[in-house]
């Protein structure tokens, strides 16, 4: 076979070339031929289809995304902002804390340890080459129905391929959550969230700049590992009749990503690069086009210098491949001889592949031979972009108008007990320990809090307690109702869970899951999502930092619920002054913070009871929210506070349970006045939280909340063994706790 | 009687890290001169009969089910004791469906 070099490639403009395999459209091959003046070799092809592929290019969400940085409410906390690996923020002290959440979907669904694995080491990676060390991981994570026999095979593996991968890396676990609903059958969400931490002055950005400077390819060698992953996995429909595509698949060594990231952080302690990306999505493909872009210059690059596994790969296999834990970095020739040196020391095989150039084109050579001559930018940030069509649909009305109001609801205690009973043994509301155990939680010594809690909480610093907290939170049942209001409620929960543990909420990273933006009806979920969430961050001063999108989250015609997946990350000065979730006081008073209107539509209560999905989500009043935080970070700070539980789905009910069970003590209730038991226990009015008082505290509590216009009722307090709910029900702990613990293992054990 | 061995490799594209771990011990070891190493697993299932066209279909079903995971490993079947009447092919590979 002749090698199609660019000069063979002018020779034969009329060639046949695989574009529409490798996922381009025609107008986008078109495009290609007009940016080159001649049709694209075999290699250029290979990396315009894989970096203007939708996961790589974002080119039907771009114009959506936009509003995250026009609406970005100014903060001064942004150190870096959307476009680079991640986002960074300034917690103060000098510190620096980097944070984003990636989806990795579609390999997970098709192998589900190696997909969810390599997921973990993505992110990671990502992290790192901010400059950051990573300190800890949490993975949002939604199955199909959790007796649905694929669950079964899907969600053990994805659990022990993030245990695996995450504990042998020795990072934490602090984190994330388990959903289960029957749209995402088929379409497993996988998402990983990583936290990273450094000094301000180490912050390392993805350019290429200063002609002369190598390039230098560290890590694992390249083999043919998920070869078209993103154009072929992340961005097209699963085809729900045909044999699925099993393009190989990506297998990870967590051992190697722990000497990268040991390796790495030692180049950057000695200043040795000017610029660095880790290879993910499109390998080497984007790593180089990326950096050449960002940067001044061009670049020009010997693949066949590229360390390989397998000798038989092509150059433009070479240039897809996703081969795991694997680095390049941008050195001045000074300091290369240093830089291989540190290499070799931590085993990790490092190779100079190019130099950046003076030109502006990305030049790569095979055996001498031009195989690729591109404008960097056109290959990896001036990709297509698509306005495509969307249209609220046309069953969204008829959603709305069947309202959780008409369904039946409970006759009297003995019938709300058993319905109490109910929720908080499904699934969804159900202990997620059997998952959250097989993750270490513990590891390095910083974790401050972890799941079960509001938020997981780090420690960074070991002199001053300076800590962060990460919460991740999304209900894409509320995002079906009203794809706006539903990505905002994903937002304020997140935000509330951070400011429960009594951190300061700060930034937001986002993954955006949906189905296929070839549906205008999805299409429209998607841009309702996005415009809601930025007019949220706007007005709650958290602005995005960076994120995922994920879409054709979909089998045939049927998408997934719209499901915004939304972190914010909040900083606390001093850990010790951590607010738990669990009642460990008994005669502590239990206040609701926060007003409770009969609002059902979506709530976790409808799904358990009626198997109903209708109505409008609960209302959302953005500035009581940012005064709830207020409330509860001042009430951390200052004492007056003992616990603190945020109030989402399943509503107070589900929330009193938690704080009970996790303290081991029980709770008696009283129904407040104006409101029915039902909607007492089982609404999900957005910007509630119950917290423990201790006695001495209460009346400085009441004056604060008093002269802060924040509705606080005293409901109860902590006592006994039993939630006991006057006049309605009591429910010994002991049965609480089987109803809570036994459902998963039973499930999935 | 017979034996019907299973082997299960890593696909040739896909990484082996314990492989990996093996070929790197080896140098230090002493022992020179193998660039490459891939580990597998090997199964000998015992059968009650003997390995006829339907029994080896069987086993060929099992191993892609259950034994391998055909996204990332290739199997193969062999019988390897073969019985007396030897109407049986005496080792027959079977590739994984990909």
């Amino acid at each position: 076979m002749t090698l199609d070099t660019t000069k063979h490639a002018a020779g034969t403009p009329d060639a046949d070339q695989p574009w529409a395999e490798l996922g381009l459209k025609q107008d986008e091959y078109e495009r290609i031929r007009d940016i080159l003046g001649r049709r694209p070799t075999g290699a250029e092809l290979a990396m315009y289809s894989v970096m203007w592929s939708e996961h790589c290019s974002y080119k039907s969400s771009k114009v959506h995304l936009k509003q995250f940085g026009e609406k970005a409410p100014a903060s001064d906390a942004m150190l870096v902002g959307i476009g680079e690996n991640a986002g960074v923020v300034d917690v103060g002290q000098g510190y620096a804390v980097t944070f984003k959440v990636e989806s990795h979907n579609h390999p997970s669904y098709i192998e589900p340890y190696q997909g969810a694995a390599t997921g973990v080491g993505g992110i990671v990676r990502d992290i790192l080459a901010m400059g950051a060390r990573p300190v800890a991981v949490m993975d949002p994570l939604r199955f199909g129905a959790a007796d649905h026999p694929d669950t079964k095979r899907v969600l053990p593996g994805v659990v022990a391929g993030i245990g695996g991968y995450g504990n042998c890396l020795g990072l934490p676990n602090i984190g994330g959550e388990v959903v289960f609903d029957p749209c995402y059958q088929g379409n497993p969400l996988v998402n990983a969230l990583c936290v990273g931490v450094m000094k301000h002055e180490d912050i390392h950005l993805a350019k290429a700049s200063g002609a002369g400077n190598k390039v230098i390819l560290y890590g694992a060698r390249t083999g043919g590992d998920g070869i078209g992953g993103v154009s072929v996995l992340a961005s097209e429909t699963f085809d729900s009749t045909g044999p699925a595509k099993r393009p190989a698949v990506q297998v990870g060594d967590p051992f190697q990503e722990k000497l990268l990231i040991e390796c790495t952080l030692e180049i950057f302690n000695e200043d040795l690069v000017a610029g660095i990306q880790d290879l993910g999505g499109a390998g080497l493909s984007c790593a180089t086009s990326e950096l050449a872009s960002a940067g001044s210059g061009g670049m020009r690059v010997e693949l066949d210098t590229v360390p390989l596994r397998d000798s038989s790969l092509s150059p433009e296999e070479i240039l897809m491949s996703e081969s795991q834990e694997r680095m390049c970095a941008i050195v001045e020739p000074g300091k290369v001889d240093r830089f291989l040196e540190i290499c070799e020391k931590w085993d990790v095989i490092a190779t100079v592949i190019g130099e950046v150039t003076e030109g502006d084109r990305l030049e790569i050579f095979w055996h001498g031979e031009q195989i690729v001559d591109v404008p960097p930018r056109t290959v990896a940030h001036e990709g297509p972009v698509y306005h495509r069509p969307y249209e609220r649909p046309s069953w969204q009305d008829a959603l709305q108008a069947d309202g959780a109001d008409k369904l039946a609801r409970p006759g009297g205690g003995e019938e709300l007990r058993e319905q109490v009973l109910a929720l908080v043994a499904s699934p969804n509301q159900a202990s997620k320990s059997w998952v959250t155990d097989q993750y270490d939680r513990f590891v390095q010594g910083n974790t401050v809090l972890a799941q079960p809690e509001d938020s997981g909480m780090i420690r960074i610093d070991e002199e001053s307690n300076l800590g962060v907290a990460v919460a991740t939170d999304g209900n894409g049942r509320y995002a079906k109702l009203d794809p706006y209001t539903g990505a905002q409620l994903a937002l304020a929960e997140s935000y509330r869970n951070v400011a429960a543990t009594g951190a300061k909420p700060l930034a937001v990273t986002d993954c955006l899951n949906f189905g296929s933006p070839e549906d205008p009806a999805v299409m429209w979920q998607f841009a309702e999502a996005c415009r809601g969430l930025a007019d949220a961050c706007l007005e709650l001063g958290t602005p995005v930092t960076g994120g995922n999108v994920s879409l054709y989250n979909q089998t045939g015609e049927t998408a997934i619920h719209p499901t915004p997946v939304v972190g914010v990350l909040g900083v606390i000065d001093d850990v010790t002054r951590r607010t738990p979730m669990a009642f460990a006081e008994e005669g502590q008073l239990i206040y609701l913070l926060g007003d409770t209107a009969d609002e059902l539509g979506g709530s976790a209560w409808s799904q358990v009871v009626h198997g109903h999905l209708g109505g409008l989500p609960p209302k959302l009043d953005l500035e009581r929210e940012k005064l709830l935080a207020e409330i509860l970070i001042a009430g951390s700070r200052d004492g007056m506070i003992d616990a603190a539980h945020d109030l989402s789905d399943g509503g107070l009910v589900q929330a009193v349970t938690e704080s009970c069970l996790g303290g081991g003590k029980g709770a008696r209730l009283v129904v407040p006045d104006g409101l029915s038991p039902f909607v007492f226990l089982f609404s999900e009015s957005a910007s509630r939280a119950i917290v423990a008082v201790p006695r001495s505290e209460e009346v400085r509590f009441n004056d604060m909340c008093g002269a802060r216009g924040m509705p606080a009722t005293r409901i109860g307090v902590v006592d006994g063994d039993a939630v006991e709910v006057q006049g309605e029900f009591s429910i010994p702990l002991a049965e609480l706790r089987a109803a809570h613990d036994a459902t998963i293992p039973a499930l999935l054990a | 009687m017979a034996r019907v061995v299973v082997d299960v490799m890593l696909k040739p594209e896909i990484l082996d890290p314990q492989g990996q771990a093996v070929q790197r011990a080896l140098p230090r070891l002493g022992f020179d001169g193998i660039s490459d190493v891939r580990q597998g697993k090997r199964f000998e299932l015992e059968l009650d009969g003997p390995a006829d066209e339907a029994a080896l279909a069987r086993v060929r079903e099992l191993a892609e089910t259950f034994l391998a995971n055909t996204v990332i490993e290739d199997f193969t079947v062999r019988v390897e004791n073969g019985p007396a009447s030897g109407n049986e092919p005496a080792a027959e590979t079977v590739q994984a469906a990909s």
